[in-house]
């Protein structure tokens, strides 16, 4: 089973398909319940703890605003552990009011500078029935290539 | 910080799962009473889109597995960090959509696509069904009409 990481993080889609075929997604949730399920002096009244944007500066600069570090201190970890990722490229949902675009733009450059080259799915939303037949079986390709075993 | 905004870590050890049905066929309600069926002790609860299941996660694996052979092509399922109910998510603390419905919505309208998709790559990918054997003719084996009557002659002869 590999770990795939999804941009968008928050994606149902690219969620389900990951775990459809057989591999673990690494998404926003995953790293969202490891915060609010682990009891400690910093239990979170939100999703962040005030630790989380000086985790963030390994990924950002200072003078960067802290709404990016405290993104990256969640999505950084998961990138550096993914084994592969895959990037919807048109997702206008990612930003506004479930994201921020410069972390994105960030979150995008960092899996493609991972050491050693991540694989890396690039898609658009499909718009049609042939898209959608052309996206689906993208992702399955993608997905049964990876190294480690399926769960199927 | 305030009391009331520290929330004390709850369902710790659990996942939650949204699972989405966008089916002409199948109906939430319907995915919902199979899946009470086989819950075996998960807390589950039903919404416009489908459900959310909450609970260890080996359980929770089982049951999303058997829910999908409901309708393979027409169930979707994801993470979600949350437990159901919790006050810094629940609409019924905060008041209107959370911010996450909206990239729901929006997915939403792409079933169709996705459920497209992986239909036709089931009946791509699906064995072909072979016959045993060829189709069997109605008057195989039987006696030849021609024949009958030539007998039928010959009888009367």
């Amino acid at each position: 089973m590999a770990k795939v990481f999804i941009f968008p993080a928050t994606s149902l889609i690219l969620s389900d398909m990951v775990e459809r075929w057989g591999h673990e997604a690494l998404g926003a949730a995953t790293g969202i319940r490891e915060r609010i399920q682990t009891a400690s002096l910093d239990s979170p009244p939100l999703q962040m703890t005030p630790e989380d944007p000086k985790k963030g500066l390994k990924y950002a600069a200072v003078e960067v605003p802290c709404g990016v570090r405290g993104r990256m201190a969640l999505y950084g970890p998961m990138i550096e552990e993914a084994d592969a990722a895959i990037i919807i490229n048109d997702a206008d949902l990612s930003f506004g009011c479930m994201g921020c675009a410069r972390t994105n733009e960030l979150v995008m450059f960092m899996i493609r500078q991972q050491q050693g080259g991540l694989p890396v799915l690039d898609i658009k939303y499909p718009e049609t029935d042939d898209e959608g037949f052309a996206f689906v079986s993208q992702i399955k390709e993608f997905l049964t290539g990876l190294e480690g075993d399926s769960d199927d | 910080m305030k009391e009331r905004e520290y929330v004390p870590p709850t369902y710790v050890g659990t996942v939650t799962k949204y699972v989405f049905i966008d089916s002409p066929n199948t109906t939430p309600q319907t995915l919902l009473i199979r899946a009470y069926e086989i819950s075996d002790g998960l807390m589950i609860k039903e919404t416009c889109f489908g459900l959310q299941v909450t609970g260890a996660p080996e359980k929770v694996k089982q049951l999303i597995k058997e829910l999908r052979t409901v309708d393979p092509a027409h169930i979707f399922v994801k993470d979600r960090g949350f437990p159901p109910g919790d006050p810094r998510r629940c609409r019924a603390n905060l008041g209107g959509a959370r911010p996450g419905y909206y990239g729901h919505e929006f997915e939403s309208g792409l079933f169709r696509y996705i459920s497209h998709g992986l239909e036709e790559l089931e009946r791509n990918t699906a064995p072909a069904v072979t016959r045993l054997g060829g189709k069997k003719r109605l008057d195989e084996g039987k006696l030849p009409l021609n024949r009958l009557l030539e007998i039928i002659k010959n009888e009367e002869a």
